[in-house]
């Protein structure tokens, strides 16, 4: 559903994506990992628009997006948990949330998709009315995934969704994620943890100083000397 | 006794107007970190246009007020469109010494077509014109519509800003403008609307004014315009019951110097609370320093 064809960005002089491309069909959950500095982030920030390619092609179910602005790829189905959870901090829960689904006009339907989001994140719902600057980290993070979901994304793209959090908290959001996945989301996701991410992957990319140096399946990865080396740990 | 109400009134008073321009400095900040130094002449420019529509066009107060806004609004986003957005990804201090060339453009184009001569406000009839005495406290009915005006607009600002989805949007830009970007909002026409409320606002208080001293000129801005950024600083700037409060502070801190100590003293005391606070609590009175979770 989403192909990305040679992309190149540059920041000023320095040349930070050198011919990406990917591909992500329906369904799947891909994960591109990498080295601090490869790219990872910036490849997440130019398909959903919020930095512009020197050059190449993104894809989105086939229409060419590559140079519509963030708003009009949010209206076609991409949803971005940014870096960080960039959450807005002096607004409430709730606000944050309604803020998802700021492009909806389908009332009725956003009642039920906050409700399906409090279901799945129970902890948003008793704190909706506090600021999600006083949230901790995971629930942050809980908050800012079930911001994106609603929009009602069709491919969602996460962005280092466990840094900083306890390991049984990343165990929880991976759960979160595998359970998006399962019921209809298709995921992109970035990820230092790459041993987590590569075991629920359908497909991976590894990145590195800007150029995809390696890709396959979950697993060939995971078997792959190089990544053991490089990024597992031995 | 009766002298402390009396300026506690004028306090009052000249604290809307301050309050009204304090917010629109406040709001302009809060969303692109900018000193709009125009926005002072936004509101002389208002001043402008409601004295236009009282004398020449012989309308009423309301009316007057009403297009004086419209115009402030549409000059304001003007201005915004030409020359702030193409320097969005300028340097601040850029940004910063454009806005005071605009501030100047507004300043003398005006002087240019309106002359510089001071220019007064015809007087207020009916029952506007009247007087209440309370024994020996005096108060105008001007100073009551100053206040109600304001307290109407403070209110209609606070319901677009806290409930409409236009008031969200602004919040998320002001707060996290990628984020905000990421949720499908349109971040330049956020910050146009800003300018449009703040230049609202900023074009009731110029024609408030006019009505409160009768007296307008083209540069009438200059120094209303710099205490009213004080009273943004002293809330705390980028928040927008801090210039609301902060203007009502500068307004009392004002008449009662004048009241009490010496006339030529007020604009003094107002820029020395300016040092005092960005030596003491820069973030303002309702500021925070604001922390990062992990």
């Amino acid at each position: 559903m989403l192909e990305i064809k040679d992309i190149n960005v540059h920041f000023g002089g320095i040349h930070a994506l050198k011919g990406i491309s990917m591909t992500v069909q329906r369904g799947e959950i891909v994960t591109l990992i990498g080295a601090n500095g490869a790219g990872k982030t910036t490849t997440l920030r130019t398909i959903s628009g919020l930095k512009k390619s020197t050059s190449g092609q993104i894809l989105l179910d086939g229409t060419d997006i590559t140079n519509l602005s963030a708003q009009e790829r949010v209206k076609r189905g991409i949803s971005h948990v940014p870096e960080g959870r960039r959450v807005f901090p002096a607004m409430t829960v709730l606000e944050n949330l309604e803020l998802g689904a700021f492009l909806r006009r389908d009332k009725a339907n956003i009642a039920a998709d906050l409700k399906m989001v409090y279901e799945r994140f129970p902890i948003l719902a008793d704190r909706k009315k506090q600021l999600a600057g006083t949230l901790s980290g995971g629930e942050q993070q809980m908050l800012a995934i079930g911001r994106a979901l609603m929009s009602r994304p069709d491919i969602l793209f996460l962005d280092e969704p466990s840094m900083g959090l306890a390991p049984l908290l990343v165990q929880e959001i991976f759960n979160i994620i595998l359970d998006i996945n399962n019921a209809g989301t298709t995921i992109l996701l970035v990820e230092q943890n790459a041993s987590m991410a590569l075991k629920i992957a359908h497909k991976a990319y590894v990145m590195e100083t800007g150029s995809i140096v390696l890709s396959g399946t979950g697993e060939e990865l995971m078997q792959s000397d190089g990544i053991k080396k490089a990024y597992l740990g031995g | 006794m009766e002298q402390f109400l009396q300026q506690v009134i004028n306090g009052i008073s000249l604290g809307s107007i301050y309050a009204l321009v304090a917010l629109g400095y406040t709001m302009v900040y809060g969303i692109i970190n900018l000193i709009n130094f125009a926005h002072c002449d936004i509101y002389m420019i208002g001043a402008y246009v409601g004295y236009y529509c009282m004398t020449f066009l012989g309308l009423g107060v309301f009316a007057s007020l009403v297009i004086s806004m419209a115009a402030c609004v549409v000059i304001g986003v003007a201005i915004e469109k030409i020359a702030y957005k193409p320097l969005r990804n300028s340097p601040r201090i850029t940004v910063l010494i454009t806005a005071i060339g605009v501030s100047l453009f507004l300043e003398y184009v005006t002087m240019f077509f309106m002359k510089a001569n001071v220019r007064s406000y015809p007087p207020l009839t009916g029952i506007l014109a009247e007087n209440i005495n309370l024994g020996s406290i005096f108060i105008s009915m001007k100073q009551i519509l100053i206040v109600v005006i304001t307290i109407v607009l403070v209110v209609l600002l606070q319901i677009i800003v806290r409930h409409t989805k236009l008031g969200k949007a602004m919040r998320a830009v002001s707060l996290d403008k990628d984020a905000a970007e990421l949720m499908g909002i349109n971040v330049n026409n956020t910050i146009s609307f800003t300018f449009a409320l703040g230049s609202a606002l900023a074009g009731a208080a110029g024609v408030l004014v006019g009505i409160y001293y009768n007296s307008i000129n083209p540069l009438m801005g200059v120094i209303p315009g710099l205490k009213a950024f004080v009273a943004a600083v002293f809330g705390g700037i980028g928040l927008i019951p801090g210039a609301f409060i902060g203007g009502y502070f500068i307004g009392a801190v004002e008449v009662f110097v004048a009241g009490y100590g010496n006339s030529m003293y007020r604009d003094a005391v107002v820029f020395a609370i300016l040092i005092v606070i960005l030596i003491v609590k820069p973030a303002g009175l309702l500021g925070k320093n604001t922390r990062e979770k992990v």
